[in-house]
């Protein structure tokens, strides 16, 4: 089993990394971008066999480590 | 007076940490590396270091802020441990709940090393009490995530307790409200992003940091 996990900046918090992508890719003819937000993905491989409770375990792990939940949110995917 | 200084992986200010904590106290500080799962004993004051622990992987200061002594950092500084961070060592404070906040990304995205001027704005804390009436000093920052961010009830929460003891005259970072450093509720843990440790010798361009480690010492 496998988890995908989506971490991103908060709404409302600065990403200057995202605003630097979005003139980047405006100056490369893009003028439709308006709005770059920048995150990471993070697979984990699973021994895990319930999809339920992978999940429970892998919301702990984004807690614990994964994601800072002062300026990030997450969402977790569990894939067979 | 015992001190020490906590060394990660890829950690970089731990010897000018050792070096200001052996000046002011006149006893070198033990050294403890992070695998360590306690503190020695009878340890009054300990500094996390300023440097790239586990090479910033996942976010500033979140392997280190995970390790085995840091667990007894978090323990201890509840019973009142004198405890301060500088750059990467403020990072590993917040990423372990000690103290509120985040670091993120410079607003310019450039890395920023330059003296910087700060202004106290708390002269009654633990970490600033020897300044007197100076309110105007300079040291040395070295970071490129050091964009301090709060939400801004904890923001006002900090303002009103006093807990910003630091801010930046001219803002190098982004930093919400020009803060540069800040103290927990019980102002025993101290964190800020500029380098005092850096700023005791006059042959490296300064020494208002002396009156930091001489504040918190006193007080201990």
């Amino acid at each position: 089993m496998k988890a995908i996990i989506y971490i991103g900046l908060k709404p409302g918090v600065l990403d200057p990394q995202g605003r630097a992508i979005s003139r980047s890719l405006n100056d490369l003819g893009f003028e439709e971008v308006t709005k770059a937000r920048q995150g990471k993905v993070i697979e984990l491989d699973l021994t895990a066999e319930d999809p339920a409770a992978a999940e429970t375990r892998v919301t702990e792990m984004c807690e614990k480590l994964l994601a800072n939940t002062v300026i990030e949110s997450y969402r977790v995917e569990i894939e067979d | 007076m015992k001190t020490a200084v906590i060394t990660f992986p890829a950690s970089n200010c731990n010897r000018d940490a050792a070096v200001a904590l052996e000046k002011i106290t006149g006893v070198e500080p033990v050294m403890v590396w992070h695998r360590e799962s306690e503190l020695p004993q009878g340890i009054d004051f300990v500094v996390l270091p300023g440097g790239f622990s586990y090479g910033d992987y996942l976010r500033c200061g979140a392997m280190a802020s995970r390790s085995p002594i840091v667990k007894d950092l978090v323990a201890k500084a509840d019973k009142g441990l004198a405890i301060a961070g500088f750059c990467n060592g403020f990072q590993v404070l917040t990423e372990a709940g000690l103290l509120p906040g985040a670091l993120m990304r410079n607003k310019n995205l450039k890395f920023v090393c330059r003296p910087e001027k700060l202004k106290i704005t708390n002269s009654n804390s633990r970490y600033t009490s020897k300044y007197g009436s100076t309110i105007d000093v300079t040291f040395p920052v070295a970071h490129h995530d050091g964009n301090y961010y709060a939400d801004d009830e904890t923001l006002n929460k900090l303002e009103k307790r006093g807990q910003v003891v630091f801010r930046y005259a001219d803002n190098p970072n982004g930093s919400a409200r020009d803060i540069a450093g800040i103290c927990n509720e019980a102002g025993n843990v101290f964190g800020m992003m500029p380098h005092p440790e850096r700023a005791i010798d006059p042959m490296h361009g300064g020494t208002d940091g002396i009156n930091l480690f001489k504040s918190i010492i006193e007080s201990i």
